[in-house]
């Protein structure tokens, strides 16, 4: 059941939902009402009529369900149809070969994103890759250089963490200006899930590092054959060379069979379908780490290296597109991350920022992993301004993107957009991006 | 399943005892941290060599033998590329241009392109190799790449139409924006937790 979300969108209309408005229009005498739905409303009502109308005995309860269907993974009910990846409607490519498709953040129940919607991004398409013929190489600076199958792979013990994954792109189409209409377009490349695999460290040792070793190289098997220079320490500290997530094998959009897991860090240095590490002792300056993944500064120049998701928080309901059905009370909740630790406190603001309380963190808070948040709130049916603000374990605020721009050049295509993001409740109940 | 009482016995089996040996079947491995084994096998560099394909752009190491012109390129260009990226590589129906942008970074109109964003010129051959064109990537001879670097380079007016790229030109290239790179110095903002009567969000923009 989704009666909390109305989205306003037509194009991701749930096959349900004319008849939750039709309820809306009639009011309680008229509707035919799932017992649940009854209940939520009947306690927003001060003294509500009771309903008269006698249940419905619906066609699934006076039939035999399906059997086992031929194909035994398990599907979304038909009525979810609208939870699924999307393109943004904001920066569209006039390609699909190196594109993105985002989250339905807004629907996602708990931290874990379900994998067949978790976001992705790829340079040349997703390749389908045999994991027979699949090899990981690691050498360069190392005494023995390696190769692996993904059987000698897979007889490592094993590690399994949680931990968000965001894209460092996530949010640039809405520095300046509120283009984004639902909270999938302006933040749907972030995802959370547990991941399982190998320490790369493991690897390293087991190949016996030279002295002078200080960055590794990690490339990727699809056609865009994408490479990325990481620092040797954050590889021996944390780096998970991933085959499972969330309880299965990776999705072939995801990295199928292999792929690194840098925890915390900007998204594409996580290179999936991983092929080949080389160890080194500079970084190899790729267009991936120069003319890509570089932050515009004041004055001309650009950060590089730039790997951290800082501390980050985003409301996802109400969130943009959905329209509240009237004033009462409301659970605002969505998620807040942090690359460089763990959540530990997250503020509400329903006044467009003068005032702010804490919200609730509902555990698990795990090192750089989506939290969820929780703040109870009664509206009133007036114009409100609601946004959230993390703080993480180093201290770190979640800045206004005023700040950020007070200190970085905020046009063209800008990476690592964590600013406070703002929705708008009309009186009408419509919430609209309002982050400009 | 194993009771607590029965864990508390192998852990005080193991702390007594040491390392247990003999076939008892208890936990005998140190149980965090790299196990002792290695599942990898041996491989040679000269095996490797067919994915070892990573250019050390800052100073060219490990560009290939071959050589390619600013007029050779010029053809490749037309055959294999210009379909994406249009005429004179300034746009076409897929991506966008490819030249000028050269001093656009101290305006709000930054444009990124090989000329104005590569700090390295060996960059366009590690990339153009390991990419191009797109729907063959690997496709090109070293000669071709070095061909088509060459051309990228000269529409950018960043060497003449005569010149030749090779392993030993290439790295000598001066690119516009090779100090334009500074290291990640961020947290760059440090916002203040305030909770009553804060300025509200969007004011002083």
């Amino acid at each position: 059941m989704r009666d909390e979300l109305h989205e306003s969108d037509t194009r991701s209309e749930s096959p349900r939902s004319p008849g939750r408005r039709a309820f809306l229009r009639t009011g309680l005498a008229g509707a035919a009402l799932a017992a649940g739905a009854a209940a939520s409303v009947s306690r927003a009502a001060a003294e509500p009529t009771p309903v008269t109308e006698p249940l419905e005995i619906p066609e699934w309860t006076r039939t035999m369900g399906r059997p086992i269907p031929p194909e035994m993974y398990g599907m979304p009910s038909k009525y979810e149809v609208k939870v699924v990846r999307r393109r943004s409607d904001v920066f569209v490519n006039r390609q699909n070969w190196s594109d993105w498709s985002m989250s339905p953040l807004q629907y996602q129940h708990g931290i874990v994103t379900p994998n067949g919607v978790f976001f992705e991004r790829h340079h040349a398409g997703t390749p389908s890759i045999d994991p027979e013929r699949h090899r990981l190489v690691i050498h360069g600076m190392v005494k023995r250089p390696l190769v692996f199958t993904m059987s000698d792979l897979m007889r490592y013990p094993s590690v399994s963490r949680f931990h968000f994954l965001e894209c460092s792109g996530n949010t640039l189409t809405d520095w300046t200006k509120a283009a984004s209409t639902t909270v999938q377009q302006s933040h749907g490349l972030l995802s959370c899930a547990q991941w399982t695999g190998i320490p790369a460290a493991w690897l390293l040792d087991e190949a016996g590092l030279q002295p002078g070793a200080s960055w590794v190289i990690f490339e990727g098997a699809d056609g865009a054959v994408h490479t990325r220079s990481i620092p040797l320490q954050k590889v021996m500290d944390d780096a998970l060379l991933a085959y499972g997530m969330n309880g299965e094998a990776l999705r072939e959009e995801n990295g199928y069979p292999l792929r690194l897991l840098l925890p915390g860090w900007e998204g594409n240095v996580s290179v999936k379908w991983l092929r080949r590490i080389k160890v080194v002792d500079r970084p190899a300056f790729f267009r991936s780490e120069t003319a890509r993944y570089t932050d515009p500064l004041p004055g001309g120049k650009w950060r590089q290296f730039s790997f951290v998701m800082e501390c980050k928080s985003v409301i996802t309901y109400p969130s943009g597109g959905m329209k509240l059905p009237g004033p009462g009370l409301y659970e605002i909740r969505g998620f807040a991350w942090s690359g460089n630790g763990t959540i530990t406190a997250v503020d509400v603001t329903v006044d467009g920022g003068r005032h702010w309380q804490p919200a609730v963190l509902e555990p698990p808070i795990l090192d750089r992993c989506l939290t969820l948040f929780r703040y109870r709130w009664r509206w009133d049916g007036r114009p409100a301004k609601i946004a959230s603000r993390a703080v993480d374990n180093t201290g770190y605020v979640q800045p206004t993107v005023e700040e950020l721009s007070r200190v970085r050049a905020v046009t063209g295509f800008v990476q690592h957009h964590n600013g406070i993001f703002p929705w708008e409740i009309a009186p009408s109940g419509e919430v609209k991006n309002a982050v400009a | 399943m194993r009771s607590p009482r029965g864990w508390f016995a192998l852990v005080a089996l193991v702390v007594v005892g040491g390392v247990v040996v003999g076939t008892t079947g208890l936990a005998q491995e140190p149980q965090l941290g790299r196990p002792s084994v290695g599942f990898g096998h041996p491989i040679t560099e000269q095996a490797i060599a067919p994915w070892n394909i990573d250019i050390r752009t800052s100073d060219g190491a490990g560009l290939p033998p071959g050589r390619g012109s600013v007029a050779e390129g010029q053809k490749v260009y037309e055959t294999k590329c210009i379909a994406c990226h249009g005429e004179k590589a300034r746009g076409g129906p897929m991506y966008g241009t490819m030249v000028g942008g050269i001093n656009s970074f101290t305006t709000n109109q930054r444009i990124l392109t090989p000329g104005s964003m590569y700090p390295y010129a060996p960059i366009l051959f590690d990339y153009i190799r390991r990419t191009m064109p797109m729907d063959r990537p690997g496709s090109l001879t070293n000669d071709e790449v070095y061909a088509v670097s060459a051309y990228i380079l000269a529409l950018n007016g960043l060497i003449p139409e005569t010149a030749v790229m090779d392993a030993e030109s290439l790295p000598k290239v001066r690119m516009p924006n090779r100090d334009g790179f500074v290291p990640d110095d961020r947290p760059d903002v440090r916002a203040v937790r305030c909770m009553t009567d804060c300025p509200p969000i969007g004011a002083a923009r």
